[in-house]
């Protein structure tokens, strides 16, 4: 593997890491998926997870989320739990679940027992609901809200346990344009409002790209690490998809765009 | 209808009626949830083998239905009759071969001892011949079922919901699996005493699923669940007792046949709302795209 942009030095200054992986590998009987991968996300740092398909992405982040046991390395958790939304989640529609009861569960579902009702909770839940914008669904079967509206319930149920770490699979698949940049700039609004660290994949970066502050790279098994401005240069990003992609800046925002013919008016 | 309230077999049926619609209701509504009824299905054939064999051994079916429900439940789930693959295997071999051995001990049954109806008793239910002990024993049985669905509710909702989601916060999701998995043996060995083995599943699917239709949150679609259910097995235990003048052979048609019937109807009941609405919807003015 070519050496990438920027080795994974950092995180030797400043606060202490809320995740950080040192070394990890994992394999599928004899097929490496991660090899050797180290990372470590600050507090309040938007890190953009992106690789091709089959990558390892989702094999990484069943590693970041405990779900899986590494066969070498160390994976440092934040003690507080980890807020998750999971990729494409499908929900039958006669599913008899509100919107409410599903970010209600993002308190204490793990717990065992009755819980009586609570004027304290229900308040919490409205609150959240009400800051990832999702009040006038709020009692709706979850089952038929559309996509964008369900990735906001999610986001609510993964924040409201207050997390220092919010992982988020592939958040923006299965959205349109507008829902999807909707969605990054409600996450980059409420993680800097909370000062929370944002781990989340990708495979369109555009609309990632004013937010992030760091992109690990994952191709073949190994990650690269860097800044934004490191990785995301027409050169770096051809070498790691070994295929042409160019970085273009259009009217003060940057783009990118894939393929041989590409050509700038 | 004044020989109805003061007939000893049936405040037995009324009271078994309702201890087990009452569970299968708050249990159905998880089943249906989590995509289970193949499992109550089977639960209600394999329990076909507890309950010819405890009339064999002269026992209470009850506890042949319970025994065998339990047990199996707990295999089911070790083995992984979730997946397609362990599901195809399980319908052709295991659950053949259970209602094979169950043939068996059925025949054993009418031809050593004196019982002849225990064929028609196991896999169609006979609600009025139950013993008067069954009562208080299955009220048991499904008040303790009803508590464990309390004290697994959180975990066991957020698992039907999104499994990875449950066991990201820390759910042990396989044991929450289990444990309702052996709740649904339970509860399917008590409809099967109110409408045999055969038709257990109907008790336990059917209210539920109706109940799904009109209810938008998992409590109350537990209750509507429950009172559907009752509703159905008593207007059951009352046809069935005007019908011993009727034809053809004026002894009373059974109790079951009237239970699933009315089962049947609130289902439709519940489901015609929704289904003139999406007709409707089809039919209006389409919003473009």
């Amino acid at each position: 593997m070519t050496s990438g942009p920027g080795a994974v030095g950092q995180g030797t200054e400043g606060p202490a890491p809320v995740l950080r992986l040192q070394g990890v590998s994992v394999s599928f009987g004899a097929r490496p998926v991660l090899e050797d991968v180290s990372f470590s996300v600050a507090p309040g740092e938007f890190v953009g997870i992106i690789g091709a398909n089959g990558a390892g992405k989702t094999t990484l982040f069943r590693a970041v989320l405990g779900l899986l046991a590494p066969d070498a390395g160390t994976v440092s958790r934040p003690r507080r739990r980890i807020g998750y939304v999971p990729q494409r989640v499908s929900i039958e529609p006669d599913t008899p679940l509100r919107a409410r009861d599903l970010v209600a569960l993002g308190i204490d579902g793990e717990r065992f027992g009755v819980r009586l009702p609570s004027r304290s909770r229900r308040q919490r839940v409205a609150e959240m609901l009400d800051a990832v914008g999702a009040s006038s669904f709020a009692d709706a079967r979850v089952g038929t809200l559309s996509g964008g509206e369900l990735q906001r319930v999610l986001i609510a149920h993964a924040l409201v346990g207050e997390p220092s770490l919010l992982v988020m699979d592939e958040p923006l698949a299965n959205l349109d344009i507008k829902s999807g940049h909707e969605i990054v700039e409600l996450v980059a609004r409420l993680t800097t409002a909370r000062s929370l660290a944002v781990l989340l994949s990708a495979h369109d970066l555009n609309a990632l790209l004013p937010h992030m502050d760091r992109v690990v790279y994952l191709a073949e098994g190994r990650a690269v690490s860097g800044t934004t401005g490191e990785v995301v240069r027409s050169d770096v990003l051809s070498r790691l998809y070994r295929y042409p992609v160019r970085v273009l800046e259009v009217d003060g925002s940057v783009l990118i765009v894939g393929g041989h013919d590409v050509r700038v008016r | 209808m004044t020989g109805f309230f003061s007939s000893g077999p049936v405040h037995v049926a009324l009271g078994a009626g309702a201890a087990a619609a009452v569970v299968s209701g708050v249990v159905g509504v998880f089943v249906v949830l989590r995509g289970q009824s193949f499992a109550g299905h089977a639960l209600g054939d394999l329990g076909t083998l507890g309950g010819s064999g405890a009339f064999l051994a002269n026992v209470n079916p009850l506890w042949g239905f319970v025994g065998v429900g339990a047990v199996v439940a707990g295999a089911m789930e070790l083995f992984g009759v979730q997946r397609r693959r362990g599901r195809d295997v399980a319908t052709g071999v295991v659950l053949g071969a259970a209602l094979g051995v169950s043939a068996l001990l059925l025949y054993l049954d009418t031809t050593t001892t004196s019982t002849a109806g225990a064929t028609v008793t196991v896999l169609f239910g006979s609600l009025f011949s139950a013993s008067p002990s069954s009562v208080p024993e299955m009220a048991g049985l499904a008040a303790a079922g009803v508590a464990v669905v309390a004290a697994l509710y959180r975990p066991l909702l957020l698992s039907s919901v999104h499994p990875e989601l449950a066991s990201v916060r820390g759910v042990p999701v396989r044991l929450v699996a289990l444990g309702f998995l052996v709740l649904v043996g339970v509860t399917v060995a008590l409809t099967s005493m109110v409408v045999g083995t055969i038709l257990s599943p109907a008790l336990l699917v059917g209210p539920a699923a109706g109940a799904l239709r009109v209810s938008r949150r998992p409590p109350v679609a537990m209750a509507v669940a429950a009172a559907l259910g009752l509703a159905a097995t008593w207007a059951g235990v009352v046809l069935s007792y005007l019908s011993d003048r009727w034809p053809p052979s004026h002894a009373g048609w059974p109790v079951s046949f009237f239970v699933v019937a009315c089962v049947f109807v609130t289902y439709l009941a519940a489901d015609l709302p929704g289904a003139i609405r999406r007709r409707r919807a089809r039919r209006g003015p389409c919003s473009p795209g």
